[in-house]
Protein backbone atom coordinates (compact mmCIF):
# COMPACT_ATOMS: atom_id res chain seq x y z
CA UNK A 1 0.00 0.00 0.00
CA UNK A 2 1.16 3.77 -0.49
CA UNK A 3 2.49 5.57 2.38
CA UNK A 4 1.94 9.12 2.43
CA UNK A 5 4.32 11.00 4.72
CA UNK A 6 2.35 12.54 7.51
CA UNK A 7 4.18 16.04 8.46
CA UNK A 8 3.62 15.52 11.96
CA UNK A 9 3.43 11.64 12.36
CA UNK A 10 5.76 10.35 9.16
CA UNK A 11 4.83 8.15 6.76
CA UNK A 12 1.41 6.41 7.73
CA UNK A 13 -0.70 4.09 5.18
CA UNK A 14 -2.60 6.03 2.63
CA UNK A 15 -6.06 4.28 4.18
CA UNK A 16 -5.28 6.94 7.07
CA UNK A 17 -5.55 9.99 5.03
CA UNK A 18 -8.31 11.80 3.59
CA UNK A 19 -8.53 13.98 0.61
CA UNK A 20 -9.55 17.48 0.71
CA UNK A 21 -9.40 18.63 -3.07
CA UNK A 22 -7.05 21.25 -4.89
CA UNK A 23 -4.84 23.29 -2.09
CA UNK A 24 -3.96 26.85 -2.71
CA UNK A 25 -7.90 28.57 -3.66
CA UNK A 26 -7.85 31.85 -2.49
CA UNK A 27 -10.54 33.24 -0.76
CA UNK A 28 -12.41 36.18 -2.62
CA UNK A 29 -10.90 39.49 -0.92
CA UNK A 30 -14.66 41.02 -1.34
CA UNK A 31 -16.63 38.25 -1.28
CA UNK A 32 -19.87 40.21 -1.81
CA UNK A 33 -18.90 41.58 -4.50
CA UNK A 34 -18.56 38.94 -7.29
CA UNK A 35 -21.50 37.91 -9.59
CA UNK A 36 -23.03 34.74 -9.32
CA UNK A 37 -20.77 33.02 -11.90
CA UNK A 38 -17.54 34.54 -10.35
CA UNK A 39 -18.48 32.63 -6.86
CA UNK A 40 -19.30 29.66 -8.63
CA UNK A 41 -16.10 29.23 -10.14
CA UNK A 42 -14.53 30.47 -6.66
CA UNK A 43 -16.73 27.46 -5.04
CA UNK A 44 -17.19 24.72 -7.71
CA UNK A 45 -14.33 25.30 -10.36
CA UNK A 46 -10.91 23.36 -10.09
CA UNK A 47 -7.86 22.32 -12.04
CA UNK A 48 -7.79 18.89 -13.12
CA UNK A 49 -3.54 18.68 -14.68
CA UNK A 50 -1.99 15.93 -15.82
CA UNK A 51 1.29 16.10 -13.78
CA UNK A 52 2.00 17.51 -10.40
CA UNK A 53 -0.89 18.73 -8.44
CA UNK A 54 -0.63 20.88 -5.17
CA UNK A 55 -3.68 18.93 -3.25
CA UNK A 56 -5.12 18.82 0.72
CA UNK A 57 -4.67 15.75 2.78
CA UNK A 58 -6.19 14.77 5.97
CA UNK A 59 -4.36 12.52 8.45
CA UNK A 60 -7.54 11.48 9.04
CA UNK A 61 -7.07 8.08 11.41
CA UNK A 62 -3.90 9.65 12.97
CA UNK A 63 -3.56 13.17 14.41
CA UNK A 64 -6.73 14.86 12.58
CA UNK A 65 -4.61 17.24 10.65
CA UNK A 66 -4.47 19.26 7.40
CA UNK A 67 -1.41 19.42 5.20
CA UNK A 68 -0.73 19.89 1.37
CA UNK A 69 0.71 17.42 -1.18
CA UNK A 70 2.29 18.06 -4.48
CA UNK A 71 1.18 14.33 -6.30
CA UNK A 72 1.47 13.58 -9.64
CA UNK A 73 -1.94 12.55 -10.86
CA UNK A 74 -0.35 10.48 -14.04
CA UNK A 75 1.94 8.34 -11.25
CA UNK A 76 -0.04 8.80 -7.94
CA UNK A 77 3.81 9.54 -6.97
CA UNK A 78 4.10 12.66 -3.67
CA UNK A 79 6.79 14.98 -4.57
CA UNK A 80 6.81 17.15 -2.14
CA UNK A 81 4.62 17.44 1.77
CA UNK A 82 4.38 20.49 3.36
CA UNK A 83 2.26 22.05 6.13
CA UNK A 84 -0.75 24.61 5.33
CA UNK A 85 1.21 27.45 6.20
CA UNK A 86 4.18 26.91 4.09
CA UNK A 87 4.52 27.55 0.15
CA UNK A 88 4.52 25.52 -2.14
CA UNK A 89 7.48 23.81 -2.86
CA UNK A 90 9.61 23.65 -6.01
CA UNK A 91 9.49 20.32 -7.44
CA UNK A 92 12.42 19.59 -9.91
CA UNK B 1 -35.71 5.14 42.39
CA UNK B 2 -32.31 3.07 41.30
CA UNK B 3 -28.84 3.98 41.31
CA UNK B 4 -27.93 4.25 37.37
CA UNK B 5 -24.01 2.27 37.47
CA UNK B 6 -21.31 3.02 34.50
CA UNK B 7 -20.98 -0.63 32.68
CA UNK B 8 -18.32 -1.64 31.38
CA UNK B 9 -18.18 -1.92 27.18
CA UNK B 10 -15.77 -4.87 27.95
CA UNK B 11 -17.61 -6.42 30.96
CA UNK B 12 -19.14 -9.52 28.50
CA UNK B 13 -15.10 -10.24 27.70
CA UNK B 14 -13.34 -10.24 31.19
CA UNK B 15 -14.11 -13.93 31.86
CA UNK B 16 -12.34 -14.71 28.04
CA UNK B 17 -9.52 -12.27 28.37
CA UNK B 18 -8.83 -14.02 31.66
CA UNK B 19 -8.49 -17.06 30.00
CA UNK B 20 -5.70 -16.44 27.74
CA UNK B 21 -2.45 -17.61 28.12
CA UNK B 22 0.43 -14.81 29.37
CA UNK B 23 2.36 -14.90 26.16
CA UNK B 24 -1.18 -12.78 24.55
CA UNK B 25 -2.52 -11.13 27.84
CA UNK B 26 -4.87 -8.83 27.57
CA UNK B 27 -6.43 -7.26 30.43
CA UNK B 28 -9.70 -4.64 31.23
CA UNK B 29 -8.16 -1.64 32.55
CA UNK B 30 -10.56 0.44 34.92
CA UNK B 31 -11.99 3.35 33.97
CA UNK B 32 -9.86 6.46 34.23
CA UNK B 33 -10.61 10.18 34.08
CA UNK B 34 -9.54 11.67 30.87
CA UNK B 35 -9.26 15.34 29.41
CA UNK B 36 -8.65 16.51 25.82
CA UNK B 37 -6.29 19.77 26.09
CA UNK B 38 -5.94 22.10 23.52
CA UNK B 39 -3.51 25.04 23.45
CA UNK B 40 -1.08 26.78 21.58
CA UNK B 41 1.78 27.48 23.29
CA UNK B 42 2.21 27.04 26.99
CA UNK B 43 4.94 28.77 29.05
CA UNK B 44 7.18 26.83 31.49
CA UNK B 45 5.60 28.19 34.79
CA UNK B 46 2.46 27.29 33.50
CA UNK B 47 3.61 23.59 32.47
CA UNK B 48 4.88 23.73 36.44
CA UNK B 49 1.05 24.64 37.35
CA UNK B 50 -0.32 22.03 34.89
CA UNK B 51 1.76 19.34 36.32
CA UNK B 52 3.47 18.20 33.36
CA UNK B 53 5.41 19.34 30.73
CA UNK B 54 3.44 18.62 27.39
CA UNK B 55 5.02 16.37 24.96
CA UNK B 56 5.79 18.51 22.36
CA UNK B 57 7.38 15.64 20.10
CA UNK B 58 5.03 13.46 17.42
CA UNK B 59 3.87 10.52 18.88
CA UNK B 60 4.93 10.29 22.54
CA UNK B 61 3.63 10.26 25.94
CA UNK B 62 5.20 11.34 29.33
CA UNK B 63 4.01 10.43 32.81
CA UNK B 64 1.84 12.59 34.53
CA UNK B 65 1.45 12.30 38.26
CA UNK B 66 -0.62 9.41 38.93
CA UNK B 67 -1.74 9.78 34.65
CA UNK B 68 -0.54 10.29 31.46
CA UNK B 69 -0.06 13.25 28.66
CA UNK B 70 -0.48 11.92 25.28
CA UNK B 71 0.21 13.58 22.50
CA UNK B 72 -2.81 13.27 19.82
CA UNK B 73 -1.54 16.47 17.72
CA UNK B 74 0.72 20.07 17.64
CA UNK B 75 -1.65 21.37 19.72
CA UNK B 76 -3.92 18.61 21.21
CA UNK B 77 -2.62 16.21 24.01
CA UNK B 78 -4.51 13.63 25.98
CA UNK B 79 -4.29 14.30 29.96
CA UNK B 80 -5.25 10.56 32.12
CA UNK B 81 -5.53 10.55 35.72
CA UNK B 82 -6.38 7.61 37.96
CA UNK B 83 -6.65 9.65 41.24
CA UNK B 84 -8.83 12.60 40.07
CA UNK B 85 -12.55 12.65 39.11
CA UNK B 86 -13.15 13.75 35.33
CA UNK B 87 -15.01 16.79 37.17
CA UNK B 88 -11.82 17.39 38.79
CA UNK B 89 -9.69 16.66 36.34
CA UNK B 90 -11.16 19.12 33.58
CA UNK B 91 -11.71 21.98 36.34
CA UNK B 92 -8.29 21.75 37.44
CA UNK B 93 -7.21 21.51 33.56
CA UNK B 94 -9.32 24.52 32.95
CA UNK B 95 -7.87 26.76 35.62
CA UNK B 96 -4.69 26.79 34.63
CA UNK B 97 -5.52 26.52 30.36
CA UNK B 98 -8.78 29.06 30.29
CA UNK B 99 -6.52 32.31 30.62
CA UNK B 100 -4.08 31.17 28.23
CA UNK B 101 -6.87 30.66 25.11
CA UNK B 102 -6.52 26.92 25.65
CA UNK B 103 -9.10 24.47 26.41
CA UNK B 104 -9.78 21.52 28.77
CA UNK B 105 -12.81 19.20 27.86
CA UNK B 106 -13.85 16.03 29.68
CA UNK B 107 -13.40 13.40 27.54
CA UNK B 108 -13.02 10.02 30.08
CA UNK B 109 -15.95 8.29 28.07
CA UNK B 110 -14.84 8.40 24.68
CA UNK B 111 -12.62 5.97 25.50
CA UNK B 112 -11.52 2.62 27.06
CA UNK B 113 -8.60 1.03 28.04
CA UNK B 114 -7.13 -2.40 26.97
CA UNK B 115 -3.48 -3.96 28.47
CA UNK B 116 -2.19 -6.29 25.84
CA UNK B 117 1.22 -8.35 27.82
CA UNK B 118 3.06 -11.04 26.95
CA UNK B 119 6.10 -11.92 24.19
CA UNK B 120 3.58 -12.63 21.66
CA UNK B 121 1.20 -9.37 21.43
CA UNK B 122 3.67 -7.47 19.14
CA UNK B 123 2.64 -10.60 16.66
CA UNK B 124 -1.10 -10.02 17.57
CA UNK B 125 -1.01 -6.48 16.59
CA UNK B 126 1.36 -6.71 13.54
CA UNK B 127 -2.44 -8.47 12.17
CA UNK B 128 -4.24 -5.15 11.96
CA UNK B 129 -1.48 -2.50 11.93
CA UNK B 130 0.78 -1.38 9.53
CA UNK B 131 3.41 0.20 11.50
CA UNK B 132 6.66 -0.73 13.17
CA UNK B 133 6.21 -1.90 16.81
CA UNK B 134 9.63 -3.18 17.22
CA UNK B 135 11.06 -1.98 19.75
CA UNK B 136 13.84 -0.89 18.54
CA UNK B 137 11.35 2.53 17.02
CA UNK B 138 8.53 1.93 19.54
CA UNK B 139 10.01 1.75 22.80
CA UNK B 140 8.62 2.93 26.29
CA UNK B 141 7.77 6.56 25.57
CA UNK B 142 6.25 6.31 22.44
CA UNK B 143 2.37 6.47 20.93
CA UNK B 144 0.78 6.06 17.76
CA UNK B 145 -2.59 7.05 16.74
CA UNK B 146 -3.66 4.55 14.21
CA UNK B 147 -6.17 1.86 12.60
CA UNK B 148 -6.32 -1.46 14.58
CA UNK B 149 -8.28 -3.92 12.66
CA UNK B 150 -11.15 -1.53 11.32
CA UNK B 151 -11.01 0.27 14.35
CA UNK B 152 -9.55 3.62 15.13
CA UNK B 153 -6.83 3.15 18.64
CA UNK B 154 -4.28 5.00 20.55
CA UNK B 155 -1.35 2.59 20.89
CA UNK B 156 0.83 3.33 24.13
CA UNK B 157 4.14 1.49 24.30
CA UNK B 158 4.38 0.75 28.12
CA UNK B 159 8.06 -1.17 28.02
CA UNK B 160 11.15 -1.03 26.28
CA UNK B 161 11.25 -5.00 25.08
CA UNK B 162 7.89 -4.55 23.25
CA UNK B 163 5.98 -6.88 25.93
CA UNK B 164 3.71 -4.54 27.14
CA UNK B 165 0.84 -1.55 24.79
CA UNK B 166 -1.83 0.10 26.10
CA UNK B 167 -4.55 0.16 23.66
CA UNK B 168 -7.07 3.32 23.79
CA UNK B 169 -10.46 2.33 21.82
CA UNK B 170 -13.62 4.35 21.51
CA UNK B 171 -16.33 2.52 23.44
CA UNK B 172 -18.52 1.41 20.87
CA UNK B 173 -15.64 -0.10 18.87
CA UNK B 174 -14.46 -1.93 21.96
CA UNK B 175 -16.45 -4.91 21.61
CA UNK B 176 -15.67 -4.80 18.03
CA UNK B 177 -11.55 -4.86 18.83
CA UNK B 178 -12.48 -7.51 21.43
CA UNK B 179 -13.48 -9.71 19.50
CA UNK B 180 -10.87 -8.70 16.67
CA UNK B 181 -7.65 -9.28 19.13
CA UNK B 182 -9.11 -12.83 20.01
CA UNK B 183 -9.47 -13.64 16.46
CA UNK B 184 -5.71 -12.52 15.90
CA UNK B 185 -4.36 -14.30 19.03
CA UNK B 186 -6.00 -17.36 17.80
CA UNK B 187 -3.02 -19.37 16.72
CA UNK B 188 -1.03 -18.27 20.16
CA UNK B 189 -4.04 -19.81 22.32
CA UNK B 190 -4.43 -23.35 21.33
CA UNK B 191 -2.06 -25.92 23.42
CA UNK B 192 0.26 -27.64 21.64
CA UNK B 193 -0.03 -31.31 21.03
Amino acid sequence: MQLIACPWCGPREEVEFSYGGQAHVPHPAAPADLNDEEWAHYVFFRANPKGRFAERWNHSAGCRRWFNAVRDTATYRFEAVYRLDDPRPVTP
Amino acid sequence: MAELLRTHPLEAWTDTFAALPAAVGITVEPFVAMADVRLGALAPDESARLGVDLPRTPNTWVPAGDGRAVWLGPDEWLLTSTAETPEELEDRLRAVLVPHGGAAVDVSAQRVSLRLTGERVRDVLARGCALDLHPRVFRRGACAQTTLGLAGVVLLALSDDGSDHGVLVRSSFAGYLADWLLDAALEFTTTEQ
